[in-house]
Formats: C-alpha cells, structure tokens, sequence
C-alpha cells in the first residue's frame, strides 16, 4: 500500500497528469488548427490536394483573408451566424433559466425524471428530430394548418394566408437551434443553480425582500458563470452550425458553416474555407478569452 | 393602543404539524422588550420551527402569535420587523461586507446618506470598518458571525432571532463573542430571541430560558431558577448534571418531606413542596456541586456512606464518583481550595467518604 502510494505521490506522475490532456489538445486541436492556418495562407490550385504553396516569394498567399472581410457574402454570412445564434442562445436563456430553476425545487425523485427528459431527446437521432420538424413545419402539415387556421381567425379577412411560411427561414433555424440546445443550457445552468444555498434566500426574504427582489438580489447574480458557460455552449455550435441552416435555412442568406461546406466541397477552394475557419475561430475564441482573462483579473483582486 | 399588560411578543397556543409529525405543541409563552430569550433543548425539540415561525418561514398549523400587538398571521417574512442571525450565517458570497450589512436597507425609504450612515454605524458596531471592502470568503468565521449580526440588527428589528449563534465558534472566541452579543444588546435594546442546544450558553446568555422537549415547553424561567428549581426530571438532567433518585414520601414535618430513598439506604429530609402528600412516589434530586464531601461522619443533616470509585481532576474542583452500599453511583463535585499536590485533594481512591447535603438544597420532583 505505501509503495503504490509513493508512487503516486512522485512528482512525474502529477506531471503525466496534467501532461496528457495538453498532449491531446497538442496533436488533436492546436496542430489541426495549425495546418488549417496554412492552409488558408496557400493557393488555390487544379491539382490534388487542391492548394500549394508554390511561386513567387513570400510564397504564402493572403487574398483568401482579403475577401472574407471584402466581399459582402462572408460579411453577412457571419451576421447571419451571429444573429441567429445569438436569438438562439437568449431565447434558449428564457427557455431554459425557469426549467433548471424549477429542477432546483422539485423533490429529488422527481428531480431525476425531470433531468433524464432534458437528456431524453439524445436518445433519438439528431437528424430524425430535424426532419419531424421539417415535416411540421411544411406547407401541407397539420401543424401548419392549424397555425394557419388560428392566424385567419385573428386577423381581418385580407390578411388571410393559405399557409404561415416557416420553412426556410432564419424563423426555422431559430427554432430547430432552440429545440436542439435546450438541454446544453438547461444542464450548466441546473449545475450552478443547485450549488446555490437555499438559505440565502431566506435571508434575503427575512431582510425585507419580496421574492422577485431575491431573485434578482441573490439568485440571478450567483448564476452567472452558469450563464456565461450555458450560453457559450449554445452559441459557439450554433454559429458554425451547418446541418439545421442546410435542412430547414434560406438558401439565400447562408450561415457561415454553410460557406465553409460548400468552399470545401463544391467550390474546391480550400484557402478560402479554411481563411473562414480561422475568422470564425477568431470571432469565437476572442470573447471567450477575455471574458477569462477578466474573471481571473476579478478573482485576483477579491 | 396596546393593552399595558400585553407582552412585547406573546405566542399563544402554537402548534406546528408537518405531515403526521407534531414538531411544535401547543406552546404558549411571552417575552419582554428588551429581554434575552432562549429557546434551549435538543435537536428536534422543535426549537427551530417555533423560531421559524416567528421569522415567517412557517406559518403555525394553530395558535397565534402577536408582536408588539400585532397579529402576525399572514404576515411574510418579508414584511416583519423580525431579522434571523442565521446559524450558518447565510452570509451574501457575492457582496462584500459592507453591501451585506446595507442589504436589508434597501427596502427602507431612508436617503442614501442615511443609508450610508447607518451601515456605517453598524459597521462600528460590529468592529469591522477595516474590512468593509472585503468578500466574505476573506474574513475569517468570528468575523462573519459579526456581519451577520449587523445585517440583521441594519433594519432596527423589533426581534432578532438568534439561531444557535456561537455554535460555529471555537471555545475562546466563543466566550468573548457572548459577553459581545449581550453588550450589543443593552446598546440597541433589542429584544433577542436565542435558539441554542447549549445549555451553557443558555445560561450565560439569557435573561429567561424555555426549556424545550418533543415540541412542548418543559419550563420557563430565569437561568437561576431553572437550574436551582427545576420543575421535571427531564429539565433537571438537562440542565447541568444531577444525582437523581426514586423516593418515597414518609412525611411532612415542619415544613421539611421525610423521604425514604432506597438507593441512599437513608432516610432524608428535603424542603417541602407543594402538593407533595404523604405516601406519594417522588424523584430526589441532587446537584453534585451540594454534596460536601468528608472523611469524617458529619454531626447532623442528610449523610450517607459510600467508597471513591473515580475522581477527575480538573485543576479548580475535581469531580468524585462514589459508590453506595446499595450500588449507585453517585456525582460530586469538591472545589480544590487548598494548593498542593495529590494530598490536597479531599479524598482518594477507594476512601470511605460522607456525603452531607441540606434539606435546603434537595430538590422534589413529582413529574
């Protein structure tokens, strides 16, 4: 028993620890990363692979990062990202802040049925589930219709519609975006509200406050990292989502992942998908860095 | 206007049910303004709830309570000018020291400097101008006591409700926290209420105690009174320790019970009590600290015979267990009042000792 625990407690053995994770990242994301940043640096060419880094000195080539902030396609392709994704992730805070809340205060018997029906969407296919949606959503569906019905009866007879168009448009990816990451905010907010101490709210009751007053006092603000973390994992794959923008999207206003696709695979010019990769990363990666580097900066000085 | 005799707080018959289980029954009693109530007993006595209650976290299942003449039914906590020293302190993690004690400020119409002022104040109170700034992770746990007490006392309450407030302290800082807490309260004149299972703290604390079991209140008293005249058997082994005895009344003489006490193989004389007749079965009740022991046989009073089994030494007193001819042991306790090493102590180990005690100081118990 000692001498295993000795083992242990030898300093190589933390250090593979904390080694072996920075090692995955190394091979498996940093040095991807990397060739894609190459990539998008060379030029396109008819062979295969379709790029090179051939000719004239400095032998990189940076047009591909000249049009993704020149040509208003990338431009609004990324708002269109980030504005779709961003409605995605507020309205999946809306959605989601009450039923993690709710899960907080239910009995722990029915805490757990509660929690598996928030995983219980993952256990059909992602794809089955868009495609249901896509059928809802339809001109000819019942859904529709009776969407359609309700409307005609609100609103004066020349307002009438045969059917409410949802079905390529940023309405439609919103919703199926809502509908998939539900649980991605649920489960962090859920996490970080249930370390909160009841007590507290007691406390903020018995000094006065009504309980809108502590929920806005004590509650909402020791739920921000849940916040931030529930909102991050809702909104970086949802702007680079590529699947729902494909299915149920508008063709016309692209989402970025989309641009990435079809650079990739129809269009063949893999400098310029992989200059949007980076973009796309930057614009991800940037914010979440310096909101850590603020929080660190805020827990150094507490 | 208020009745002159009505008390600052009365508590009128409140019982307390969750599910099939009683956790407060039937409890009435008043406290004072100004006064150090305790509510003493062991976990589950229901001591909580009924402080629960009086914060407006539980409503009582029946009875009523009236603060300062008011109906407090329906009233929420929100709306009671009742604060809670919460025993885990319940402390803001998010605000610093200084926004936690103005916290229950906001919800009064004062102007901001008066806010200001008033925190200010509380926070001299408390001694914790130095640390205004800082979060609570920062200060160490004798330091959040005192900010809770602040947050509390902020609103100028008309109770504050005192949950087991030293039990998280060590013993030294508990100590001087309790001499703290009681200066506190003669500075602002509030009324205290004081949930604790201490009874020590109970004692020094307080101005009157209630003595709490299985949701009923035992006894209602001065500390003095309940531990000098404990009105059970359950308050007198609660409070502090205690020999007690089944004995049977032979007598009543000159105001003086005739006590035959099998365990003593003796007969005693005890004060009288009232509504204790001849022939009924009663307890006999003796503090250790009013036996005296001896070596020799005492010239008269209530004395019985018996053998050191034990002794513990405590520096200031020591503590004898002493067996009698018919077995049981019995606890005294004998201040060390001369200096010097093992021969100083009264008796030793496996001594034939007296045990005397005054008819004075034997307590009767009926229940």
């Amino acid at each position: 028993m000692g001498r295993i625990s000795q083992w242990f407690d030898r300093r190589g053995f933390a250090a593979m620890l904390i080694g072996l994770p920075y090692l995955w990242l190394l091979a498996l994301f940093l040095l991807p990363f990397l060739i894609v940043v190459a990539m998008s640096l060379a030029t396109k060419t008819p062979t295969a692979p379709p790029f090179s880094f051939g000719g004239d000195h400095p032998w990189v080539n940076g047009q591909a990062y000249v049009r993704v902030l020149t040509d208003g396609l990338y431009l609004r392709a990324f708002l269109t990202s980030v504005g779709n994704a961003g409605v995605a992730m507020m309205l999946c805070l809306l959605l989601g802040y009450p039923m993690a809340l709710g899960l907080t205060r239910v009995s722990k018997s029915w805490r757990n049925i509660l929690l598996m029906l928030v995983i219980l969407p993952f256990w059909t296919s992602f794809l089955l589930r868009v495609y249901a949606w896509m059928g809802l959503m339809g001109k000819n569906s019942w859904f529709n219709g009776l969407l359609t019905d309700g409307w005609n009866l609100l609103v004066p007879m020349d307002w009438a519609v045969k059917s409410i168009p949802m079905m390529n448009s940023n309405f439609a990816v919103v919703l199926v975006m809502v509908y998939t990451y539900l649980p991605f905010m649920i489960l962090p907010l859920y996490a970080s509200l249930e370390r909160l101490d009841p007590v507290l709210d007691e406390a903020a009751m018995d000094l006065g406050s009504r309980p809108w007053q502590v929920f806005r006092d004590v509650t909402l603000p020791q739920s921000v990292p849940g916040i931030i973390a529930g909102g991050m994992l809702v909104f970086i794959p949802a702007a680079g989502e590529l699947v729902i923008p494909s299915l149920v999207g508008d063709a016309s206003s692209p989402m970025i992942g989309r641009l990435i696709s079809d650079e990739f695979s129809s269009a063949r010019d893999w400098p310029m998908a992989s200059a949007v990769a980076v973009v796309l990363l930057v614009l991800m990666v940037g914010p979440t860095m310096l909101y850590s580097h603020y929080q660190a900066r805020a827990e150094g000085t507490k | 206007m208020q009745d002159a005799a009505e008390p600052f707080l009365r508590i009128e018959g409140v019982s307390k049910t969750f599910g099939s289980f009683q956790a407060v029954r039937n409890v009435s009693l008043s406290v004072g303004k100004g006064e150090i109530f305790s509510l003493l007993g062991g976990s589950g006595c229901g001591k909580t709830t009924l402080l629960r209650m009086l914060a407006g976290f539980e409503e009582p299942s029946a009875g009523r309570i009236f603060l300062d003449g008011r109906d407090m039914a329906g009233v929420p906590a929100w709306e009671r000018p009742v604060h809670m020293m919460f025993q885990s302190y319940a402390i803001f993690p998010h605000m610093s020291v200084e926004k936690n004690i103005a916290y229950g400020l906001k919800h009064e119409a004062l102007t901001k400097a008066e806010k200001a002022d008033r925190t200010r104040e509380m926070l001299e109170l408390v001694q914790l101008v130095p640390f205004a700034a800082r979060k609570p992770h920062q200060i160490s746990g004798g330091q959040r006591q005192r900010v809770a007490l602040a947050r509390a006392l902020a609103r100028q309450p008309k109770l504050l409700l005192l949950d087991e407030p030293l039990a998280a302290l060590d013993k030294k800082l508990r100590e001087q926290t309790q001499f703290e807490l009681m200066s506190i309260q003669a500075r602002t004149g509030v009324t205290f209420i004081v949930v604790t299972h201490d009874q020590e703290e109970a004692m020094t604390l307080s101005d009157r105690i209630a003595v709490m079991d299985k949701g009923e209140v035992k006894q209602i008293g001065s500390p003095t009174e309940i531990y000098e005249f404990p009105a059970s058997r359950f308050v007198a082994d609660f409070i502090g320790s205690i020999n007690a005895f089944d004995a049977a009344v032979l007598g009543v003489e000159a105001g003086l019970l005739r006590l035959s006490v099998p365990a003593l193989g003796t007969e005693v004389l005890a004060r009288g009590q009232s509504g204790v007749a001849e022939g009924s079965k009663v307890t006999l009740a003796i503090r250790p600290e009013k036996l005296r022991l001896s070596m020799e046989k005492p010239a008269d009073g209530n004395a019985v015979q018996g053998k050191v089994r034990d002794l513990a030494y405590f520096g200031k007193d020591s503590l004898y267990r002493i067996a009698l001819p018919s077995g049981v042991l019995v606890q005294a306790h004998a201040v060390n009042a001369r200096r010097g090493d093992e021969g100083a102590r009264v008796a030793d180990w496996d001594d034939e000792v007296w045990l005397a005690f005054d008819a004075t100081s034997a307590i009767v118990l009926v229940e």
